[in-house]
């Protein structure tokens, strides 16, 4: 940083103050705070559903925000689509860049703002050499004419910054860009960010590694349950500090592992195989079990467990409940053997938000409730109230809808509807993405609980401390396929990363 | 935080109320009993203003014309609820009016020859079902298209003419009227299928599993429910109910046409509409649809009685239409703010919900 060029008293890049906002009932930002300065990489971390991207999408201009301060260069703005934030000189490179694939490097970047010669025809040339000059600046090497189509995640992030350049964006934010990207991949783009920053404009960094943080970012703010927690200069600081300051709490009465009896192999996974998603998977779990699915987001682990369950396609392999196959493609068939799956996606695929907790709770099991054929709003309330409070679902009715819930309390319903189903075999993906951390410790007991009670759990999660604290034996896909296999003991969170970026070992 | 207790037999944790709301709530607010007060309102009002509304042959008259549409619009409630829908029926009345015209003509008995018409119309539905459910297409486009294709076959079969001999015993029972009361004996027929699909829809596994299509299709087959399966056995329960009411329409009228019941649909759909059933999907009850039927052809009858006009009279259904589309739109709106200010309210006291 140049404090010389960009001096602490011009006002800040990007300012936000005490801003709130809310879907329904649910409160996704409490009071977000965060100021960007020029020629500086800030560092936004907190846990999932600390309220990370509510605020980008408030900044993009993609939600608008209920209450608060929003400052550009110290005016007030108010954006009302992501056009005009991207006007103001806002852009936003996610996780997973959406560019057009049939079309070329340089059209995607000037995309919608194509350069014209004089009677309004596309110039391509000029497009051309601007695309090639940017990428020279950035020090990368890209061919501006061939297609997008089969470009790496990260050559496709290296386009979206092309494209903000373009644009002269002086505020750049990067949605956890490096959670896909290798070693090599992660370092062509740090010395991107740091050009960058030295051109004097402001970076947002947001990530889960707090490496990544510490050798990049010159400032760090804390979120916790959509509320700003802190700003620290990032030499002033420590990584047990700011987990402190993530979780509110000492990380280990997060995972509260209790000691389980590991028994009999319950379900068999043998070369699953299908094209273009995973391949050659094999695995197994044992009753007590619980066995993590670590890796990468978009490293096939949800895709493998909901072929397993049957709500996906697979082409080859086999899978075994109790030692008995399992039929390709049917739900109905395992969960009436036994198999639960609590799916990734809460809102799309785990409820029916428009209907009543009680329902949903019996949704799975509704045939199970019926007398004479017959099945009533009775039966299924009394279902509902044993499986709600089992899990302290909080909610003062059981006709309310779900939709209305917390995302932690939505997560206890979809949990309590599968449990109610008494599985043998629970597969949980990301079973406390987007929850409150007390809900989310105590979705970790229940799991610790019934691990211990003999249940079979597959559990997949994109947080490491979580996999780890969780898991008596942890499962690494790397791009659809499994990269390693750790013992409780053997599983350190280098071991894990290590494998979940790398190519396996040709001798393993 | 409190312990969780999941072990067998733990102590509850605590105990839900059923409903935020008490019953007599649940069940004079909601559009169901909006519809069902509204259609109270016509009928009182048309008795007390319109001269020979409250004769017999009005009522009797009323439910004949209306049966076809009462009968087709209990498998379309289950459709739309399953966020689908079915424009072929009125083309499968026609199509299958033709089948017991031409059987009978070719000298079948009329209970065989109106039996194979009502398969004709599940086969009809079979074939709506396997191109929405197997080949995976919009049923909008489909039904669209088999609305063309089955008048097409209907006219095809008959050509322009009529046929209009049917036994007397057999158009004789379809006039018939419940001994003693103006009600004509198809409204049996239309009970003992109404409580059927009642039961179907509101009390039974099936019935719940339509609801959680309607809603949200993916977590539908995440929680096992066969979603193909079940938009099928709708599709053929449509066309099969549409060929009965094909039947019944060519006895009434003893008049076996191509065009019989030509744009039925639209009176059907919009009177599922109105009876409360999202086009979303996910909401309506049967109790609903049956009052929205009666609904338009109660007014329809008495505005016609009083010697107003069909434009008239259609604008005036058109304008209901519109208002009930409406109004759900506003109850959604003002749901919202509630919801958004309970939110608020909890955001203030700082606490997570």
């Amino acid at each position: 940083m140049d404090a010389e060029r960009f001096p602490p008293d011009a006002p800040p890049a990007l300012e936000l103050e005490k801003v709130v906002k809310s879907f329904g009932p649910v409160v996704a930002l409490r009071s977000g705070t965060l100021t960007l300065r020029q020629g500086s990489i800030h560092a936004l971390i907190g846990e999932n559903g600390a309220g990370k991207s509510t605020l980008v999408k408030i900044i993009a201009g993609l939600y608008r925000r209920d209450a608060g301060e929003f400052r550009l260069r110290g005016e007030p703005v108010d954006f009302t689509s992501t056009a005009q934030s991207k006007a103001a000189g806002i852009a936003v490179i996610y996780q997973e860049p959406t560019l057009f694939p049939d079309l070329s490097v340089t059209e995607n970047i000037f995309m919608g703002r194509q350069l014209t010669k004089r009677f309004g025809q596309i110039d391509r040339k000029a497009m051309r050499e601007e695309a090639r000059a940017i990428f020279a600046r950035l020090g990368v090497r890209l061919d501006p004419d061939r297609l997008t189509e089969g470009l790496s995640i990260a050559d496709q992030q290296i386009i979206e910054i092309a494209k903000a350049i373009s644009l002269d964006a002086r505020v750049l934010i990067m949605d956890e860009p490096t959670a896909a990207l290798s070693g090599v991949e992660v370092d062509r783009l740090f010395a991107v960010a740091r050009s960058l920053r030295d051109e004097g404009r402001a970076l947002l960094f947001i990530s889960h590694r707090f490496d990544e943080v510490f050798a990049l970012c010159d400032t760090v703010t804390v979120m916790r349950d959509g509320s700003y927690i802190s700003t620290t200069p990032i030499a002033e600081t420590t990584i047990e500090e700011l987990v402190r300051q993530m979780v509110g709490r000492d990380v280990a009465d997060l995972f509260p592992k209790l000691e389980a009896e590991i028994g009999e192999e319950i379900l068999t996974v043998q070369g699953l195989t299908r094209a273009g998603l995973f391949s050659d998977i094999s695995f197994s779990v044992r009753s007590g079990e619980i066995l993590g699915l670590a890796g990468l987001v978009g490293a096939g682990r949800s895709e493998v467990v909901r072929a397993v369950f049957g709500v996906d396609p697979y082409d080859s392999g086999t899978v075994r409940l109790e030692g008995r196959p399992l039929p390709k493609g049917d739900p109905r068939t395992a969960m009436r053997r036994g198999l639960a799956l609590v799916p990734e996606d809460r809102r799309k695929q785990g409820l029916v938000l428009d209907s009543s907790v009680a329902r949903n709770i019996t949704l799975a099991i509704r045939s199970g409730l019926t007398r004479a054929g017959l099945l009533t709003t009775g039966a299924e309330n009394r279902s509902a109230q044993v499986w709600a409070s089992r899990l302290e679902v909080k909610t003062a009715f059981l006709d309310a809808e779900a939709g209305t819930l917390s995302g932690g309390n939505q997560q206890k319903v979809v949990l309590g509807k599968w449990l109610a189903t008494e599985p043998k075999v629970l597969i949980v993906d990301e079973p406390t993405r987007g929850i409150d951390v007390g809900t989310k410790s105590e979705v970790h007991r229940l799991l610790s609980e019934l691990a211990q009670r003999g249940l079979a759990i597959i559990m997949i999660s994109s947080e490491l401390p979580e996999v780890l604290g969780m898991a008596d034996r942890v499962l690494v896909m790397r791009e659809g396929r499994i990269t390693g296999e750790f013992d409780r003991g053997a599983a350190t969170p280098e071991a894990v990363m290590f494998a979940a970026t790398h190519e396996p070992e040709p001798v393993r | 935080m409190s312990e969780t207790a999941v072990s067998a037999g733990a102590r509850p944790a605590r105990t839900y109320r059923d409903h935020a709301h008490p019953l007599w709530r649940r069940i004079l607010v909601n559009r169901e009993a909006a519809v069902i007060a509204l259609l109270l309102i016509v009928i009182g009002v048309s008795l007390a203003s319109v001269p020979n509304f409250d004769s017999p042959l009005t009522v009797t008259f009323l439910l004949r014309e209306l049966a076809p549409i009462l009968l087709i619009a209990l498998p379309m409630t289950l459709i739309i609820i399953t966020e689908e829908i079915d424009l072929s029926v009125a083309s499968v009345v026609g199509l299958t009016s033709v089948v017991t015209g031409i059987l009978t003509q070719a000298g079948w008995p009329f209970p065989v020859a109106a039996l194979v018409a009502i398969l004709v119309g599940a086969v009809a539905g079979t074939f709506n079902g396997f191109l929405v459910t197997v080949v995976g297409l919009p049923s909008l486009a489909v039904t669209i298209g088999t609305l063309a294709l089955f008048r097409g076959i209907a006219v095809g079969l008959l050509g322009t003419t009529a046929i209009t001999d049917f036994p007397e015993f057999w158009t004789d029972l379809a006039r018939e009227n419940i001994p003693g009361t103006p009600i004509p004996g198809v409204m049996i027929v239309f009970a003992v299928l109404a409580i059927a699909f009642a039961v179907l829809l509101h009390l039974t596994p099936f019935g719940r599993s339509l609801y959680a299509i309607g809603l949200n299709k993916e977590a539908a087959a995440f929680s096992g429910v066969a979603v193909g399966r079940a938009k099928f056995i709708l599709f053929v329960l449509s066309g099969a109910v549409s060929g009965l009411a094909g039947v019944y329409f060519t006895l009434i009228y003893s008049n076996a046409r191509g065009d019989n019941a030509t744009g039925l649909e639209l009176s059907v759909i919009a009177a599922v509409l109105l009876g409360g059933v999202s086009i979303f999907g996910g909401r309506g009850a049967i109790h609903g649809v049956i009052a929205g039927v009666l609904l338009i052809g109660t007014l329809g009858s008495a505005l016609r009685l009083a010697g107003v006009t069909s434009d008239v009279i259609n604008v005036i259904t058109g304008v209901l239409l519109v208002l009930s589309v409406v109004s759900t739109s506003f109850l959604g709106w003002a749901r919202n703010r509630r919801l958004a200010a309970l939110g608020r309210r909890r955001n203030r006291e700082g606490r997570a919900p």
